[in-house]
């Protein structure tokens, strides 16, 4: 598996072979490395617009009282880049883009187990992300109620709430088949040889992650469903003064969104876990650990959720034994940080950007473990809960962890996509401005978190105004480091890149950059000896 | 000392968290750099192989397991006590509106801020008349969820005097930011004179009781001030632009465009403010709470 292959006698799969030609031989694609594709232009789309939604919260903060807008403009775009983000961005995430791009080849197979299955998850997600924006520019105006739409808010707010419930109901169908299809993927499509203690890291995380996308997306699906029906029918399941309970609502929609940011941060751990021993030259230290510890992320993942609750008045033995819990999901975590440090533990260390982000992530992911350590703890729960501290505790693990994850992965598999290569230093610029804009932007948050500064404040008492006016410089340096980023790898072609620029021993980086439709020439067989990363 | 009776406990658990953090996120990043640097390719081109080590595996699962079970039992004896009330707490009920903050004393005594005797323990009986509103006081290191139809409730010591910021940390609509108001904790002998002084339950003209139960006043204030919409003061008589089926035209503000206003709020828009703000209030107030309003209108010229 590690000869390269330097002719091209198939096609690659960026040439148009069937009966349509441009667009629309992309849109009538089964493929699964143009689907990933395809997402990633609608996510990078929808992230720039996410970005620009919270640069626009940021000027606003950026001295107390009223400067450019009034509230209720500002409650409805801190709902919309919460909905955008969280729905079209973090949840289909790095699955749905490199979990279709890379896991086929990683697993030796020619495409996903339902190719066409795969496309129409791809519609549902346009479809679900468009409906979700028609809520902006129809009936009474844009939501209000944040994303996540608590009850009775968002059963009495005369916005229109119903298109943005509806909008996410139709994208978790996009997530649930996209689960059902990587898990069939991954059963029965593995390379001969290939067990599953065989296969690489990665699709071992977008394994467990397909899991909770199947089993807890429902539960959301449902809920939602149950917000329009007592917006339009009044039945009383939510609403007090229809009969209902509100803390019912909260129950429902975090059995879904507590396990959701396992959907996030799994396949992002998954591909720091690809990175580090390719840069390293080194096999991957603790490989079932590793792979173990995805599984127990996603097991107990499931029943931590009222810890988003400590203060909705449950008993106080749910809130004992949730924080419990809360705390034991740490460990899994904690065990991939110490097998990724110590994969680098006498290696042969390239610092190539994908390396870099890696890094960064690394970082940025253990300011967010630990900060949610005190989120778990049931008194400083409620000291910091719904306030400047959470939110910065969560942009660390979505945007510093997902987010750097996502980076770190397009730097790595970039090559292979698009057979080019890219500019090194102006990589590391980049890495350099987004690294240090987002910590200038959200560190200061924990501190005014933790001073008592509220979240989803239009306005804010003067103690807070230096917090926020670094956090908006931060929010600039981001920007810059976005779109640095984003020119460097798509304003022109780079130089050719061979099969396997990274010295990588997992199969996408036996086949051609770009790999040709079916990926392989002839299919791989993993022999009784073989084992991934084995590295010499 | 701190403010209340559970800083010091808080601020503990938050310090050994914290702490704890702070040293593992030190000590690995420092670790993982020096690797980084240590094994770089250009000073170490060949990689070293290693085999898996289920001792290690062992190790850095026990001891963050032992870590985070510490940290939750820091986390818990700090938490419990705000669950166990003591039996002579002073219980006052907060009413929580959008947007704001009413306290009621025995009696039936109501006042916008909260003012408490020093030492004494003190129990918040926590009522909303709308949606979730959640009561913090950041320098007591509490908060709890205000829950309509729910009877939630939580407790406290005020150690030092002074004047606290009360804030609402759930989200809670358009002026959520500013549904906030003041803790003062006084001596015994200056709350039972403040007490004393604060006059007996309203007084208030029905009119105003009517647009307060409503909420109205969340968005136009009875002084003058531009809240989210006009304000109430001087509105009767007043002569005004209005945007009808997307034609301006000039009224005057009498009875039936009140009723208007009230019951069909995108009837009549006055230009210069946006349409959809308002829901309609048809079977919610009624005709005759109405002629009340509009008779306290007239008085607040």
């Amino acid at each position: 598996m590690t000869e390269e292959k330097t002719h091209h006698p198939e096609p690659s799969y960026l040439v148009n072979t069937g009966k349509y030609k441009g667009l629309m031989s992309w849109l009538t694609s089964t493929d699964h490395k143009r689907i990933g594709l395809m997402y990633m232009y609608a996510m990078m789309v929808f992230f720039i617009v996410g970005v620009l939604l919270g640069e626009i919260m940021r000027l606003e903060l950026f001295r107390p009282g009223q400067q450019f807008y009034g509230p209720q403009m500002y409650n409805g775009l801190f709902t919309l880049h919460g909905i955008i983000m969280i729905f079209t961005v973090v949840i289909p995430g790095l699955a749905a883009v490199f979990g279709n791009f890379s896991m086929p080849i990683m697993i030796g197979a020619k495409d996903v187990a339902f190719p066409r299955l795969n496309l129409f998850s791809f519609y549902l997600y346009i479809i679900g992300a468009g409906i979700a924006l028609t809520s902006q520019f129809m009936g009474n105006g844009p939501p209000d109620t944040g994303w996540t739409f608590y009850a009775p808010y968002s059963i009495q707010t005369h916005t229109n709430v119903v298109a943005a419930v509806f909008g996410a109901f139709v994208l978790g169908f996009s997530s649930i088949l996209t689960g059902l299809n990587f898990i069939v993927t991954m059963h029965r499509m593995r390379a001969p040889g290939m067990t599953f203690f065989k296969m690489p890291l990665f699709p071992w995380s977008l394994y467990a992650t397909a899991w909770i996308q199947v089993l807890a997306t429902p539960i959301v699906g449902i809920t939602l469903l149950m917000v329009i029906a007592e917006r339009w029918l009044r039945i009383g399941f939510f609403d007090p003064s229809l009969g209902g309970d509100p803390v019912l609502y909260q129950h429902l929609f975090w059995i879904y969104s507590h396990p959701a940011v396992y959907i996030m941060i799994l396949p992002a751990m998954g591909v720091i876990t690809e990175i580090i021993p390719t840069f390293a030259q080194r096999k991957v230290f603790g490989y079932r650990a590793i792979a173990v510890s995805s599984l127990a992320i996603a097991l107990v993942g499931y029943f931590v959720w009222a810890h988003h609750m400590y203060t909705s008045g449950m008993s106080p033995t749910a809130r004992w034994i949730f924080s419990l819990l809360t705390f034991l999901v740490a460990v899994p975590s904690a065990i991939k940080v110490f097998n990724w440090v110590t994969t680098m533990y006498r290696g042969s260390i390239d610092m190539k950007p994908p390396f870099l982000f890696a890094l960064g992530f690394i970082f940025l992911f253990m300011i967010g473990g630990m900060t949610g350590l005190t989120l778990g703890a049931l008194a400083t729960n409620i000291h910091v809960h719904d306030t400047a501290y959470v939110v910065a505790h969560f942009h660390y693990i979505v945007f510093g962890g997902v987010g750097f994850a996502f980076f770190a992965a397009i730097h790595y598999w970039y090559p292979k996509m698009y057979g080019r290569m890219y500019n090194f230093k102006r990589a590391n610029w980049a890495f350099g401005f987004l690294f240090i804009g987002f910590n200038l932007l959200y560190f200061p948050q924990f501190i005014i978190g933790i001073m008592g500064m509220p979240r989803r404040y239009f306005d804010y008492l003067p103690q807070f105004t230096l917090g926020m006016q670094l956090s908006f410089f931060g929010g600039i340096l981001l920007l810059i480091g976005i779109i640095l980023m984003i020119t460097n790898l798509f304003s022109k072609k780079g130089a050719i890149a061979p099969a396997n620029p990274w010295g990588g021993r997992t199969y996408e980086w036996t086949v051609p950059s770009p790999p040709p439709v079916e990926n392989f020439e002839v299919m791989p067989v993993m022999g009784e000896d073989e084992e991934p990363y084995d590295y010499k | 000392m701190g403010a209340s009776n559970y800083v010091e406990g808080v601020d503990l658990a938050f310090k050994i968290i914290l702490g704890i953090s702070f040293f593992f996120l030190i000590g690995i990043t420092t670790v993982m750099l020096y690797f980084v640097i240590r094994y770089r390719r250009k000073k170490h081109p060949v990689a070293i192989q290693m085999k898996d080590n289920n001792l290690l595996e062992i190790t850095w699962i026990t001891i963050p397991l032992i870590l985070v079970l510490l940290m939750f039992y820091f986390g818990y004896v700090a938490f419990r006590p705000q669950r166990i009330v003591p039996k002579d707490a002073m219980p006052i009920s907060v009413i929580a509106k959008m947007w704001f903050w009413t306290f009621e004393y025995e009696g039936g005594k109501q006042s916008p801020v909260l003012v408490v005797p020093l030492k004494k323990p003190i129990l918040l009986n926590l009522h909303s008349d709308d949606v979730i509103h959640s009561l913090y006081i950041p320098a007591f290191r509490i908060k709890e969820d205000v829950v309509p139809g729910k009877s939630n409730y939580m407790w406290f010591i005020p150690e030092q005097l002074g004047e606290y910021d009360i804030l609402c940390t759930a989200y809670c609509g358009l002026r959520h930011s500013y549904m906030e108001t003041k803790a003062r904790v006084v001596t015994e002998a200056e709350y039972q004179a403040w007490l004393l002084a604060l006059p007996a339950k309203s007084s208030e003209p029905a009119g105003l009781t009517i647009l307060k139960k409503n909420a109205c006043t969340g968005c136009h204030s009875i002084d003058g001030t531009k809240l989210v919409s006009a304000s109430f003061k001087g509105l009767y008589g007043k002569t005004e632009k209005v945007l009808t089926d997307g034609k301006e035209r000039s009224i005057t503000v009498d009875d039936a465009y009140i009723k208007t206003s009230v019951y069909e709020p995108d009837k009549d828009i006055v230009v210069g403010f946006p349409k959809g703000v308002m829901k309609t209030y048809k079977g919610i107030v009624t005709e005759e709470e109405l002629n009340q309003v509009i008779d306290y209108f007239k008085t607040i010229k």
